[in-house]
Protein backbone atom coordinates (compact mmCIF):
# COMPACT_ATOMS: atom_id res chain seq x y z
CA UNK A 1 0.00 0.00 0.00
CA UNK A 2 1.50 3.70 -1.19
CA UNK A 3 1.55 5.56 2.00
CA UNK A 4 -0.62 7.96 2.25
CA UNK A 5 0.00 11.61 1.21
CA UNK A 6 -2.04 15.16 0.82
CA UNK A 7 -4.38 13.34 3.52
CA UNK A 8 -5.09 17.38 4.36
CA UNK A 9 -5.54 18.44 0.94
CA UNK A 10 -8.98 15.86 1.33
CA UNK A 11 -10.22 17.31 4.53
CA UNK A 12 -9.74 20.80 2.81
CA UNK A 13 -11.75 20.41 -0.02
CA UNK A 14 -14.75 18.69 2.54
CA UNK A 15 -14.20 22.13 4.98
CA UNK A 16 -15.11 23.89 1.66
CA UNK A 17 -18.06 21.81 0.65
CA UNK A 18 -19.45 22.14 3.93
CA UNK A 19 -19.09 25.73 3.93
CA UNK A 20 -21.09 25.54 0.59
CA UNK A 21 -24.00 23.57 1.69
CA UNK A 22 -24.27 26.07 4.76
CA UNK A 23 -22.88 29.45 2.61
CA UNK A 24 -26.15 32.07 1.89
CA UNK A 25 -28.30 31.95 -1.56
CA UNK A 26 -30.74 33.97 -2.52
CA UNK A 27 -34.29 32.78 -1.04
CA UNK A 28 -35.38 31.62 -4.90
CA UNK A 29 -32.06 29.24 -5.42
CA UNK A 30 -31.97 27.55 -2.03
CA UNK A 31 -34.24 24.36 -3.49
CA UNK A 32 -31.65 23.82 -5.94
CA UNK A 33 -28.37 23.74 -4.04
CA UNK A 34 -26.47 20.96 -5.05
CA UNK A 35 -25.69 18.39 -2.72
CA UNK A 36 -21.74 19.44 -2.39
CA UNK A 37 -20.90 17.42 0.75
CA UNK A 38 -21.76 14.12 -0.84
CA UNK A 39 -20.86 15.16 -3.94
CA UNK A 40 -17.40 15.32 -3.28
CA UNK A 41 -17.46 12.30 -0.68
CA UNK A 42 -18.73 10.39 -3.49
CA UNK A 43 -15.98 11.82 -5.41
CA UNK A 44 -13.42 11.07 -2.99
CA UNK A 45 -14.85 7.53 -2.33
CA UNK A 46 -14.38 6.93 -6.27
CA UNK A 47 -10.89 8.12 -6.49
CA UNK A 48 -9.00 7.00 -3.68
CA UNK A 49 -11.42 4.54 -1.81
CA UNK A 50 -8.62 3.11 0.28
CA UNK A 51 -8.11 6.37 1.95
CA UNK A 52 -11.93 7.87 2.11
CA UNK A 53 -15.22 5.85 2.91
CA UNK A 54 -17.56 4.53 4.75
CA UNK A 55 -15.86 6.41 7.86
CA UNK A 56 -14.89 9.85 6.59
CA UNK A 57 -19.10 9.91 4.80
CA UNK A 58 -20.09 9.27 8.55
CA UNK A 59 -18.07 11.96 10.48
CA UNK A 60 -18.92 14.53 7.32
CA UNK A 61 -22.83 13.82 7.52
CA UNK A 62 -23.10 14.17 11.19
CA UNK A 63 -20.83 17.50 10.71
CA UNK A 64 -23.80 18.38 8.00
CA UNK A 65 -26.63 16.99 10.60
CA UNK A 66 -25.16 19.79 12.77
CA UNK A 67 -24.86 22.49 10.74
CA UNK A 68 -28.46 22.26 9.05
CA UNK A 69 -30.26 21.40 11.52
CA UNK A 70 -31.69 17.91 10.47
CA UNK A 71 -32.10 15.21 13.55
CA UNK A 72 -28.95 14.25 14.29
CA UNK A 73 -27.62 11.04 12.48
CA UNK A 74 -29.79 11.28 9.22
CA UNK A 75 -27.62 12.33 7.18
CA UNK A 76 -24.46 10.70 8.93
CA UNK A 77 -26.95 7.28 7.58
CA UNK A 78 -27.38 8.57 4.36
CA UNK A 79 -23.66 9.85 3.65
CA UNK A 80 -22.57 6.15 4.54
CA UNK A 81 -25.24 3.97 2.80
CA UNK A 82 -24.29 6.03 -0.54
CA UNK A 83 -20.23 5.74 0.18
CA UNK A 84 -20.47 1.99 0.63
CA UNK A 85 -22.34 1.40 -2.44
CA UNK A 86 -19.52 3.49 -4.19
CA UNK A 87 -16.70 2.00 -2.27
CA UNK A 88 -18.01 -1.84 -3.23
CA UNK A 89 -18.35 -0.75 -7.24
CA UNK A 90 -15.83 1.96 -7.63
CA UNK A 91 -13.58 -0.35 -10.12
CA UNK A 92 -16.92 -0.51 -12.08
CA UNK A 93 -18.13 3.26 -11.41
CA UNK A 94 -14.81 4.54 -12.75
CA UNK A 95 -15.08 2.99 -16.20
CA UNK A 96 -18.48 4.21 -17.39
CA UNK A 97 -18.47 7.20 -19.41
CA UNK A 98 -18.57 10.72 -18.28
CA UNK A 99 -22.81 11.21 -19.09
CA UNK A 100 -23.30 7.45 -17.53
CA UNK A 101 -21.56 8.38 -14.56
CA UNK A 102 -23.69 11.89 -13.81
CA UNK A 103 -26.58 9.40 -14.24
CA UNK A 104 -25.31 7.22 -11.88
CA UNK A 105 -24.24 9.93 -9.42
CA UNK A 106 -27.99 11.34 -9.93
CA UNK A 107 -29.17 7.79 -8.68
CA UNK A 108 -27.30 8.19 -5.62
CA UNK A 109 -28.21 11.62 -4.78
CA UNK A 110 -32.00 10.56 -5.63
CA UNK A 111 -31.50 7.47 -3.29
CA UNK A 112 -29.66 10.31 -0.68
CA UNK A 113 -32.60 12.38 -0.74
CA UNK A 114 -35.24 9.43 -0.15
CA UNK A 115 -33.27 7.72 2.79
CA UNK A 116 -33.05 11.48 4.30
CA UNK A 117 -36.94 12.01 3.18
CA UNK A 118 -38.10 8.47 4.79
CA UNK A 119 -35.92 8.93 8.12
CA UNK A 120 -36.85 12.63 8.74
CA UNK A 121 -40.58 10.97 8.03
CA UNK A 122 -40.22 8.78 10.32
CA UNK A 123 -38.85 10.71 13.35
CA UNK A 124 -40.56 14.11 12.83
CA UNK A 125 -43.38 13.44 10.46
CA UNK A 126 -42.15 15.94 7.23
CA UNK A 127 -44.69 15.88 4.09
CA UNK A 128 -42.83 15.08 1.12
CA UNK A 129 -42.90 17.72 -2.10
CA UNK A 130 -41.87 17.45 -5.00
CA UNK A 131 -39.55 20.19 -4.91
CA UNK A 132 -37.21 18.53 -2.40
CA UNK A 133 -35.79 16.36 -5.52
CA UNK A 134 -34.46 19.54 -7.22
CA UNK A 135 -30.95 19.25 -5.60
CA UNK A 136 -31.09 15.17 -7.99
CA UNK A 137 -31.16 17.28 -10.76
CA UNK A 138 -28.42 20.27 -10.22
CA UNK A 139 -26.10 17.67 -8.72
CA UNK A 140 -26.11 15.65 -11.41
CA UNK A 141 -25.49 18.94 -13.50
CA UNK A 142 -22.53 19.82 -11.24
CA UNK A 143 -20.93 16.44 -10.98
CA UNK A 144 -19.07 16.67 -14.59
CA UNK A 145 -17.38 19.86 -13.88
CA UNK A 146 -16.60 18.99 -10.02
CA UNK A 147 -15.15 15.57 -11.22
CA UNK A 148 -13.03 17.39 -14.20
CA UNK A 149 -11.99 20.15 -11.17
CA UNK A 150 -11.76 17.84 -8.67
CA UNK A 151 -9.35 15.60 -10.07
CA UNK A 152 -6.90 18.47 -11.29
CA UNK A 153 -6.81 18.99 -7.66
CA UNK A 154 -5.65 15.58 -7.09
CA UNK A 155 -3.21 15.39 -9.73
CA UNK A 156 -1.89 19.18 -8.74
CA UNK A 157 -1.32 17.78 -5.25
CA UNK A 158 -0.22 14.49 -6.30
CA UNK A 159 -2.25 13.16 -3.33
CA UNK A 160 -2.87 9.91 -3.29
CA UNK B 1 -2.18 -7.01 -4.04
CA UNK B 2 -0.70 -6.00 -0.20
CA UNK B 3 -3.19 -3.40 -0.39
CA UNK B 4 -6.27 -6.20 -0.50
CA UNK B 5 -5.02 -7.21 3.27
CA UNK B 6 -4.46 -3.80 4.60
CA UNK B 7 -7.96 -2.37 4.20
CA UNK B 8 -8.74 -2.70 7.68
CA UNK B 9 -12.19 -4.09 8.28
CA UNK B 10 -14.26 -5.34 5.27
CA UNK B 11 -16.98 -2.50 3.72
CA UNK B 12 -19.69 -4.65 5.15
CA UNK B 13 -18.88 -4.37 8.81
CA UNK B 14 -18.18 -1.13 8.45
CA UNK B 15 -21.19 0.11 7.24
CA UNK B 16 -23.35 -1.67 9.57
CA UNK B 17 -21.40 0.35 12.33
CA UNK B 18 -21.92 3.44 10.43
CA UNK B 19 -25.52 2.36 10.01
CA UNK B 20 -26.03 1.33 14.39
CA UNK B 21 -24.10 4.63 15.40
CA UNK B 22 -26.31 6.65 13.00
CA UNK B 23 -29.44 5.14 14.59
CA UNK B 24 -28.49 5.57 17.88
CA UNK B 25 -27.83 8.74 17.31
CA UNK B 26 -30.89 9.35 15.88
CA UNK B 27 -32.69 7.63 19.22
CA UNK B 28 -30.60 10.28 21.41
CA UNK B 29 -31.54 13.44 19.75
CA UNK B 30 -35.57 12.79 19.41
CA UNK B 31 -36.07 10.51 22.06
CA UNK B 32 -34.02 12.05 24.93
CA UNK B 33 -33.76 14.81 27.02
CA UNK B 34 -29.62 15.10 26.94
CA UNK B 35 -29.78 15.77 23.40
CA UNK B 36 -30.23 19.51 23.71
CA UNK B 37 -26.98 20.09 25.94
CA UNK B 38 -25.14 17.73 23.06
CA UNK B 39 -26.39 19.84 20.38
CA UNK B 40 -25.54 23.08 22.07
CA UNK B 41 -21.65 21.86 22.65
CA UNK B 42 -21.58 20.30 19.12
CA UNK B 43 -22.80 23.63 17.63
CA UNK B 44 -20.18 25.76 19.42
CA UNK B 45 -17.79 23.26 18.29
CA UNK B 46 -18.57 24.40 14.50
CA UNK B 47 -19.76 27.83 14.74
CA UNK B 48 -16.57 29.04 13.62
CA UNK B 49 -17.90 27.80 10.26
CA UNK B 50 -21.33 29.69 10.09
CA UNK B 51 -19.61 32.79 10.51
CA UNK B 52 -16.99 31.70 7.34
CA UNK B 53 -20.10 31.10 5.65
CA UNK B 54 -21.86 34.13 6.25
CA UNK B 55 -19.03 36.53 5.37
CA UNK B 56 -19.18 36.96 1.75
CA UNK B 57 -22.84 37.96 2.35
CA UNK B 58 -21.67 40.54 4.80
CA UNK B 59 -18.83 41.85 2.93
CA UNK B 60 -21.37 42.19 0.28
CA UNK B 61 -23.60 44.06 2.18
CA UNK B 62 -21.26 46.02 3.78
CA UNK B 63 -19.59 46.77 -0.18
CA UNK B 64 -23.24 48.00 -0.59
CA UNK B 65 -23.93 50.50 1.97
CA UNK B 66 -20.49 52.22 1.52
CA UNK B 67 -21.30 52.31 -2.34
CA UNK B 68 -24.66 54.15 -1.45
CA UNK B 69 -24.60 57.67 -2.73
CA UNK B 70 -25.66 60.32 0.58
CA UNK B 71 -28.16 61.37 -1.53
CA UNK B 72 -29.77 58.05 -1.06
CA UNK B 73 -28.42 58.08 3.04
CA UNK B 74 -29.76 61.40 3.31
CA UNK B 75 -33.39 60.46 2.12
CA UNK B 76 -33.52 57.37 3.80
CA UNK B 77 -32.52 59.65 7.36
CA UNK B 78 -35.80 61.37 6.58
CA UNK B 79 -37.24 58.48 5.93
CA UNK B 80 -36.22 56.79 9.23
CA UNK B 81 -37.05 60.09 11.21
CA UNK B 82 -40.64 60.70 10.23
CA UNK B 83 -41.07 56.92 11.03
CA UNK B 84 -39.60 57.57 14.97
CA UNK B 85 -41.56 60.43 15.27
CA UNK B 86 -45.19 58.59 14.33
CA UNK B 87 -43.99 55.24 16.46
CA UNK B 88 -43.14 57.72 19.41
CA UNK B 89 -46.22 59.91 19.27
CA UNK B 90 -48.00 56.37 19.64
CA UNK B 91 -45.53 55.40 22.44
CA UNK B 92 -46.74 57.92 24.67
CA UNK B 93 -50.44 56.98 23.86
CA UNK B 94 -49.53 53.39 24.72
CA UNK B 95 -47.47 54.26 28.02
CA UNK B 96 -50.30 55.83 29.42
CA UNK B 97 -52.73 53.31 28.62
CA UNK B 98 -50.04 51.10 30.41
CA UNK B 99 -50.00 52.71 33.15
CA UNK B 100 -54.08 52.71 33.41
CA UNK B 101 -54.02 48.97 32.43
CA UNK B 102 -51.96 48.54 35.83
CA UNK B 103 -53.75 50.20 38.11
CA UNK B 104 -56.97 48.46 36.88
CA UNK B 105 -55.15 45.39 36.82
CA UNK B 106 -54.30 46.11 40.61
CA UNK B 107 -57.69 46.72 41.10
CA UNK B 108 -58.52 43.47 40.31
CA UNK B 109 -55.98 42.03 42.14
CA UNK B 110 -54.34 40.61 39.37
CA UNK B 111 -50.50 40.45 38.54
CA UNK B 112 -49.01 43.87 36.50
CA UNK B 113 -47.68 42.55 33.19
CA UNK B 114 -44.33 43.60 33.29
CA UNK B 115 -42.01 43.72 30.11
CA UNK B 116 -38.60 41.65 30.09
CA UNK B 117 -35.53 42.59 28.71
CA UNK B 118 -35.50 42.77 24.67
CA UNK B 119 -32.42 41.58 22.59
CA UNK B 120 -32.38 42.41 18.85
CA UNK B 121 -30.47 39.71 17.15
CA UNK B 122 -29.36 39.07 13.38
CA UNK B 123 -29.98 36.29 11.67
CA UNK B 124 -26.35 34.70 10.49
CA UNK B 125 -26.97 34.43 6.60
CA UNK B 126 -26.66 30.39 7.21
CA UNK B 127 -29.28 27.63 5.37
CA UNK B 128 -30.81 25.16 7.08
CA UNK B 129 -32.60 21.95 5.43
CA UNK B 130 -35.70 22.31 3.70
CA UNK B 131 -37.10 19.87 6.25
CA UNK B 132 -36.72 22.00 9.51
CA UNK B 133 -37.23 25.52 9.60
CA UNK B 134 -34.71 26.88 11.83
CA UNK B 135 -32.21 29.55 11.83
CA UNK B 136 -28.56 30.78 12.98
CA UNK B 137 -28.57 34.05 14.97
CA UNK B 138 -25.54 35.98 16.39
CA UNK B 139 -26.08 36.39 19.54
CA UNK B 140 -25.92 33.46 22.13
CA UNK B 141 -25.58 33.22 26.10
CA UNK B 142 -22.82 35.79 26.49
CA UNK B 143 -25.48 38.01 25.35
CA UNK B 144 -27.83 36.84 28.36
CA UNK B 145 -29.56 34.21 25.34
CA UNK B 146 -31.47 31.31 26.76
CA UNK B 147 -33.19 28.35 25.51
CA UNK B 148 -37.55 28.06 24.84
CA UNK B 149 -36.42 32.98 24.69
CA UNK B 150 -38.70 33.49 21.83
CA UNK B 151 -38.37 35.31 18.86
CA UNK B 152 -40.68 38.22 17.15
CA UNK B 153 -40.21 40.26 14.23
CA UNK B 154 -41.76 43.75 13.44
CA UNK B 155 -45.00 41.92 12.14
CA UNK B 156 -45.30 39.25 14.45
CA UNK B 157 -44.17 36.17 16.44
CA UNK B 158 -41.28 34.32 14.66
CA UNK B 159 -39.85 31.37 16.55
CA UNK B 160 -37.83 30.41 19.80
CA UNK B 161 -35.05 29.89 20.78
CA UNK B 162 -33.64 25.59 20.69
CA UNK B 163 -30.12 25.72 21.32
CA UNK B 164 -27.59 28.56 22.73
CA UNK B 165 -23.87 28.47 22.57
CA UNK B 166 -21.28 31.57 23.79
CA UNK B 167 -21.76 33.34 20.63
CA UNK B 168 -24.55 32.17 18.17
CA UNK B 169 -27.98 30.24 19.03
CA UNK B 170 -30.21 28.28 17.33
CA UNK B 171 -33.73 28.81 16.93
CA UNK B 172 -37.05 27.09 15.90
CA UNK B 173 -39.68 28.60 13.65
CA UNK B 174 -43.75 28.70 13.91
CA UNK B 175 -43.55 26.42 10.48
CA UNK B 176 -41.61 23.79 11.64
CA UNK B 177 -43.44 20.39 11.41
CA UNK B 178 -41.89 20.15 15.24
CA UNK B 179 -43.31 23.01 16.52
CA UNK B 180 -46.91 24.12 17.66
CA UNK B 181 -47.88 27.37 19.65
CA UNK B 182 -51.00 28.30 21.62
CA UNK B 183 -52.96 31.14 20.48
CA UNK B 184 -56.17 32.94 20.90
CA UNK B 185 -58.70 34.00 18.45
CA UNK B 186 -58.75 38.24 18.55
CA UNK B 187 -62.36 38.46 17.98
CA UNK B 188 -63.94 35.68 19.32
CA UNK B 189 -61.38 34.40 22.27
CA UNK B 190 -61.53 31.26 21.44
CA UNK B 191 -57.93 29.31 22.21
CA UNK B 192 -56.69 26.95 19.64
CA UNK B 193 -52.73 25.69 18.77
CA UNK B 194 -51.05 26.13 15.57
CA UNK B 195 -48.75 23.83 14.37
CA UNK B 196 -46.38 23.90 11.83
CA UNK B 197 -46.66 21.78 8.64
CA UNK B 198 -43.10 22.85 7.02
CA UNK B 199 -44.02 25.41 4.63
CA UNK B 200 -43.20 28.66 5.05
CA UNK B 201 -46.34 30.66 4.36
CA UNK B 202 -48.64 28.14 6.16
CA UNK B 203 -49.94 27.15 9.83
CA UNK B 204 -52.35 24.48 10.70
CA UNK B 205 -54.92 24.73 13.62
CA UNK B 206 -55.19 21.69 15.15
CA UNK B 207 -58.12 20.29 17.17
CA UNK B 208 -61.18 22.81 16.41
CA UNK B 209 -64.50 20.90 16.79
CA UNK B 210 -66.91 21.62 13.59
CA UNK B 211 -69.02 24.11 15.92
CA UNK B 212 -66.55 26.83 16.77
CA UNK B 213 -67.05 30.18 15.62
CA UNK B 214 -63.94 31.02 13.77
CA UNK B 215 -63.52 32.62 9.92
CA UNK B 216 -61.49 33.64 7.69
CA UNK B 217 -59.78 36.81 8.37
CA UNK B 218 -59.34 36.23 12.08
CA UNK B 219 -56.39 37.35 13.88
CA UNK B 220 -54.70 34.88 16.19
CA UNK B 221 -52.71 36.29 19.37
CA UNK B 222 -50.10 34.44 21.84
CA UNK B 223 -52.15 33.35 24.14
CA UNK B 224 -49.43 33.19 27.05
CA UNK B 225 -50.58 29.28 27.92
CA UNK B 226 -48.03 27.74 26.81
CA UNK B 227 -45.59 28.98 29.48
CA UNK B 228 -43.07 30.32 26.40
CA UNK B 229 -44.64 33.00 24.45
CA UNK B 230 -46.11 36.00 26.27
CA UNK B 231 -49.78 37.01 25.87
CA UNK B 232 -50.89 39.26 22.91
CA UNK B 233 -48.11 39.03 20.27
CA UNK B 234 -49.69 38.87 16.48
CA UNK B 235 -48.68 34.98 15.07
CA UNK B 236 -51.29 34.56 12.24
CA UNK B 237 -54.54 35.28 9.78
CA UNK B 238 -57.06 32.88 9.23
CA UNK B 239 -57.13 32.47 5.49
CA UNK B 240 -59.21 29.05 5.31
CA UNK B 241 -61.72 27.36 6.64
CA UNK B 242 -63.16 24.17 5.21
CA UNK B 243 -65.46 22.08 7.52
CA UNK B 244 -66.56 18.60 6.76
CA UNK B 245 -69.15 16.65 8.59
CA UNK B 246 -67.59 13.63 7.77
CA UNK B 247 -64.37 14.59 9.87
CA UNK B 248 -64.70 15.19 13.59
CA UNK B 249 -62.49 18.94 13.35
CA UNK B 250 -62.49 21.86 11.02
CA UNK B 251 -59.52 22.03 8.97
CA UNK B 252 -58.07 25.41 9.44
CA UNK B 253 -55.26 27.26 7.30
CA UNK B 254 -53.63 30.47 8.61
CA UNK B 255 -50.62 32.34 7.52
CA UNK B 256 -48.28 34.24 10.00
CA UNK B 257 -47.92 37.40 9.34
CA UNK B 258 -43.58 37.30 10.05
CA UNK B 259 -42.54 36.99 6.71
CA UNK B 260 -40.52 33.75 7.94
CA UNK B 261 -38.50 32.65 4.94
CA UNK B 262 -36.79 36.36 4.54
CA UNK B 263 -36.17 37.31 8.13
CA UNK B 264 -32.92 39.35 8.75
CA UNK B 265 -33.41 40.93 12.31
CA UNK B 266 -35.31 39.45 14.94
CA UNK B 267 -36.01 40.90 18.54
CA UNK B 268 -35.18 38.08 21.42
CA UNK B 269 -37.76 38.43 24.06
CA UNK B 270 -36.99 37.31 27.87
CA UNK B 271 -40.15 36.03 29.55
CA UNK B 272 -41.51 38.62 31.34
CA UNK B 273 -43.55 37.71 34.76
CA UNK B 274 -46.23 36.78 32.93
CA UNK B 275 -44.44 33.97 31.70
CA UNK B 276 -42.85 33.00 34.91
CA UNK B 277 -46.93 33.47 36.38
CA UNK B 278 -48.12 30.69 34.09
CA UNK B 279 -45.33 28.22 35.22
CA UNK B 280 -45.95 29.12 38.97
CA UNK B 281 -49.19 28.62 38.81
CA UNK B 282 -48.63 24.92 36.96
CA UNK B 283 -46.42 24.14 39.40
CA UNK B 284 -48.58 25.10 42.35
CA UNK B 285 -50.88 21.60 42.58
Amino acid sequence: MRPAQGLGYIYLSLLAALLLTIIPLPYQMTLFRPDWALLVIIYWTLALPRRVSIGTAFVVGFLTDILVGTVLGVNALAFSVVSFIVAANYLKIRNFSMLQQALLVAMFLALYQLLLFWLSHFLTGVNFRPGYLWPVLTGMLAWPWLFWLLRRYRRQLKIQ
Amino acid sequence: MNDFFARGPALGLRLVLAVACSIGLMFVDRYTDSATQLRSYLTSAVSPLFYAASLPESVITTASEQLMSQQQLLQENAALKARLLQLDAQLQLLNFLQLENNKLRALLGSAPVVEGQRLIAEVLAVYSHPFSHQVVLNKGSNDGVAVHYPLIDDKGVVGQIISVTPTSSRAILISDNTHAISLRAERTGIRTIAAGIGQWDQLRLIHLPLSTDIREGDRLLTSGLDGRFPEGYPVAEVVSVSRDDSQPFISVQARPYAKLDRIKHVLILSPGSQVEAVRQAEEQP
